[in-house]
């Protein structure tokens, strides 16, 4: 394995990470005001569909930008609506969008594009492009720093670098703000925050929302960055793969980039070799693939050893005496 | 009361009812600024809901506040904390993993950035700190402090947000005798600067210590305001619950047979390794009740475990009328202990006692399952469970006597009373009892005081762990105090007080100094701070 096939692999662990940890910080938000999101999934989807769609039919990614980002916000209301109005059970209510997602979204990409339940390739102004930072060129034939920058740094679209930026910011309002503290408080004791005269209902909405905004992101750079186009059920579970990269990361914004980073990693190792030969032993192409899916399941039986979530979390607030 | 000031808090006619249930009913109290008024009843009997009315959780059906003599509506909690009122709930709303100083100033943050806030904050704690004697340490997090720590930054919370009237509810429910002390001299102190207290309780020794008025609440009504100074314990259980009640319990002298329970140097380690009873003898003969009095949190709790079943022993020995019972193996669960004899009211009835989802007369049965009265072959024979609940339910005055309803439709003393009739009326020879009366209000801790002295007169064998001094002192025939895992000392209850008792559970001996100062110390601060 040389340098620069590092480098791709890294490019492209990059590239696949970032629909899941735009995920992940979503349920990071929902899930420190203490409403369990098993959603993330199907906004993703709704968000990839609508982006597509939009972008398709306007030629603007722009305009199907927004569109993905409101279609999922929409989802975070039901959603909100089920879970914190009517203090149905977060689960149950998730599942059920998630559904909705992928029914729909077939449903109407065939009603519109006719084309087997998938949208129509998007191309030019309809995808985003990657950016070149400044000096990218330039640099790209000094060795070892020259490939890194190049490949790696930059040329990514601009959904990848948000994404990351997301990270700081995120940890920046959750834990330097007045918000983030509320936030916080009302994923661990609701009955506090109710107290101290702040309205849990509100706080909760608001994260929600916030979920839904980077769902819609997420959901937007799969169908309009990362492929060209949406195809049916793209999110392919990665909603799921952000919840378990969440608890991996014990529900902290930095913890987030790591865990989605080697979440990514491994899809990027699974995709580029499609069969592998370790010691002498052929490892089917399919069992790469499913590497990322093993973690889970690995993650999600106690590999991480204590994550505590937050306390109140998956419990509609009801006042006590 | 033409002239004078205003009273700091006055109801008018204030009504609620939840469905067909009127929790309040036209009260009316004037409390006057300065003062420390009490408030008293029996569980249920509407104080709860009335707090929270007055800050701002229920809105009142009919009726109006007054605060400082001006009509207030108090639509929610920032209403009631604009109003100057402040709440000590008893369960305590602190956020477990923030830190002292985030949580007194969570809701009343300055500005959009924590650290202006969290910064003047910490200055402000300091000076209220040092004016009311209520030292706690601004970074400490919530969980790592004991239960009197935590009440302190709850009253911080209050008095940061300005609160000129603090509502305690039940405060001292979890406090060792020396941090009630302690509690009643800082709200004597918040007295002396002016501010009004009001105090909600059923224990009316802390009415008469610290109050200059009571008001005292039946049946969601009102029925007297006095000023303690003119009343007595006595009027007061008797305006509770409308009747004479016997506050000490009318028993027989003991009639102590041969040992039923010998204990030899327990030993437990709990799951972080800790050693929580740290070689613990006794014994318990026939006919008498043994009496564990302790802080919550100094190992009672994983005795009555140990004995009942529920988590193997790391050391020592128990036998049971001469034999030994299993300490570990598959041999010492409870089910084993239930067949030998071993009759166990927990001391979380609504965790370990009753499942709340099921049914009374499904709860009757737990545990004897087996008993082949209540089996048909491989089925159950439920009609057959059912007429026998029906039949406890009826001797022990369960209300209601409905056996379809569920554990948790029934008010804490009926809970409380499903549980001890299905441990007692197996006539055990050994009966655990672990605060049999904790939540669960006057007429059925009578009740359920009678049922276990009865038991003893019978000729059967009591242990009975509590945390209420009074309960101890009334229903022990000897009484041994636990500390940090040992017992201290034995004592009898006819020539011992609360005094010496206390001094015992806080980890002093008569005879020598402090255990260890600083042992002593770090307990009083955790004092039962993870006790259930």
């Amino acid at each position: 394995m040389d340098f620069l096939t590092v480098v791709q692999i890294l490019d492209s662990t990059v590239r696949l990470a970032t629909p899941l940890l735009l995920a992940c910080l979503a349920g990071l938000f929902s899930e420190r005001a203490g409403v369990v999101d098993i959603g993330l999934e199907g906004k993703m989807l709704i968000a990839a569909f609508f982006s597509a769609a939009v972008a398709y039919s306007t030629g603007s990614v722009w305009l199907g930008l927004l569109a993905g980002v409101a279609a999922s916000m929409v989802f975070g209301v039901i959603h909100g609506l089920a879970s914190i109005t009517f203090r149905g059970d977060q689960l149950i209510s998730g599942v059920a969008l998630n559904f909705l997602a992928s029914g729909m979204t077939v449903l109407i990409a065939q009603d519109w594009f006719a084309q087997g339940g998938r949208t129509p390739a998007l191309d030019g102004a309809a995808r985003f492009s990657s950016i070149d930072l400044p000096g990218a060129g330039a640099l790209r034939d000094v060795p070892f720093i020259g490939p890194i920058y190049d490949d790696l740094i930059s040329g990514h679209t601009i959904l990848v670098y948000v994404a990351v930026l997301m990270v700081p910011l995120s940890w920046y309002v959750l834990f330097r703000t007045r918000f983030g503290l509320r936030l916080r408080a009302v994923g661990e004791n609701p009955g506090a925050v109710d107290t101290a005269g702040i309205s849990v209902v509100r706080l909760r909405y608001s994260a929600v929302l916030i979920c839904g905004f980077l769902c819609g992101l997420a959901g937007a750079y799969l169908a309009t960055g990362l492929a060209a186009g949406f195809v049916k059920d793209m999110t392919a579970g990665r909603g799921y793969i952000a919840l378990a990269a969440l608890i991996f990361a014990k529900w902290r914004p930095w913890y987030a980039l790591g865990a989605c980073l080697l979440f990514g990693l491994l899809e990027s190792i699974g995709n580029r070799y499609q069969s592998l030969d370790l010691l002498g032993l052929q490892i089917p192409s399919q069992f790469m693939q499913a590497l990322p899916y093993i973690l889970t399941v690995v993650i999600l039986a106690g590999f991480v050893g204590k994550a505590t979530p937050p306390r109140a979390g998956g419990t509609p607030y009801v006042k006590e005496k | 009361m033409a002239d004078g000031p205003a009273p700091a808090i006055e109801l008018r006619g204030i009504s609620k009812a939840f469905g067909a249930v009127q929790a309040n009913k036209d009260i009316s109290i004037r409390v006057m600024p300065g003062t420390i008024h009490g408030i008293i009843g029996e569980n249920g009997a509407g104080k709860s809901t009335l707090m929270s009315i007055l800050y701002g959780f229920y809105r009142a059906d009919a009726g109006e506040i007054l605060i400082a003599g001006r009509k207030t509506d108090i639509p929610d909690s920032q209403a009631a904390i604009r109003a100057g009122i402040g709440m000590v709930f008893q369960h305590f709303k602190l956020v477990e993993n923030f830190t002292v100083l985030e949580n007194i100033v969570l809701g009343a943050e300055e500005g959009v950035l924590l650290n202006t806030s969290l910064g003047k904050a910490r200055k402000l704690l300091r000076q209220l700190s040092d004016e009311y004697e209520l030292h706690v340490d601004p970074d400490a997090l919530i969980e790592d402090l004991g239960v009197g720590m935590q009440q302190r930054v709850e009253i911080l919370k209050a008095l940061y947000r300005q609160a000129d009237i603090l509502i305690l509810d039940e405060p001292t429910g979890v406090l060792t005798p020396a941090e009630a002390d302690h509690l009643f001299r800082i709200l004597r102190g918040l007295k002396d600067q002016g501010k009004t207290v009001v105090l909600i309780t059923h224990k009316l020794r802390e009415i008469m210590e610290i109050t200059d008025t009571v008001s005292v609440m039946r049946r969601g009504q009102m029925t007297a305001t006095v000023r303690t100074a003119e009343t007595s314990p006595e009027k007061l259980a008797e305006l509770m619950v409308g009747r004479k009640v016997l506050l000490q319990v009318d028993k027989a002298p003991p009639r102590p047979g041969e040992v039923v329970l010998k204990v030899e140097n327990l030993r437990i380690h709990d799951e972080q390794g800790v050693e929580r009873l740290r070689g613990v003898s006794f014994d318990v003969r026939a006919g008498e009740v043994l009496g564990i009095a302790g802080v919550a949190g100094n190992g009672q709790s994983e005795l009555l475990e140990v004995l009942g079943g529920m988590r193997p022993a790391q050391g020592g020995t128990v036998q049971l009328t001469g034999e030994a019972l299993d300490l570990t193996g598959s041999r010492s669960d409870a089910r084993t202990r239930r067949a030998r004899g071993i009759a166990h009211v927990p001391e979380d009835r609504q965790r370990e006692g009753l499942i709340m989802d099921f049914h009374a007369w499904e709860n009757v049965g737990f545990g004897y399952h087996d008993d082949p009265a209540y089996n048909r072959g491989v089925l159950m024979d439920n009609d057959a469970l059912r007429r026998d609940a029906e039949a406890k339910i009826a001797r022990f005055d369960v209300r209601p006597a409905d056996c379809w309803q569920k554990a948790r439709n029934f008010s804490g003393g009926n809970q409380q009373k499903i549980v001890v009739a299905r441990e007692i009326e197996r006539d055990p020879v050994l009966l655990l009892v672990g605060q049999p009366t904790r939540g669960v209000d006057i007429g059925a801790i009578e009740f359920i005081h009678q049922q276990i002295v009865a038991l003893r007169d019978a000729g059967r064998a009591v242990l009975l762990v509590s945390v209420e001094l009074d309960e101890i002192l009334s229903l022990s025939d000897r009484i041994a105090v636990m500390f940090d895992g040992r017992i201290m000392g034995e004592r009898l209850p006819d020539t011992t007080d609360e005094r010496e008792l206390g001094l015992l559970m806080a980890g002093i001996t008569d005879t020598d100094r402090p255990v260890a100062t600083a042992e002593v110390e770090a307990n009083l601060a955790r004092s039962g701070g993870k006790a259930r």
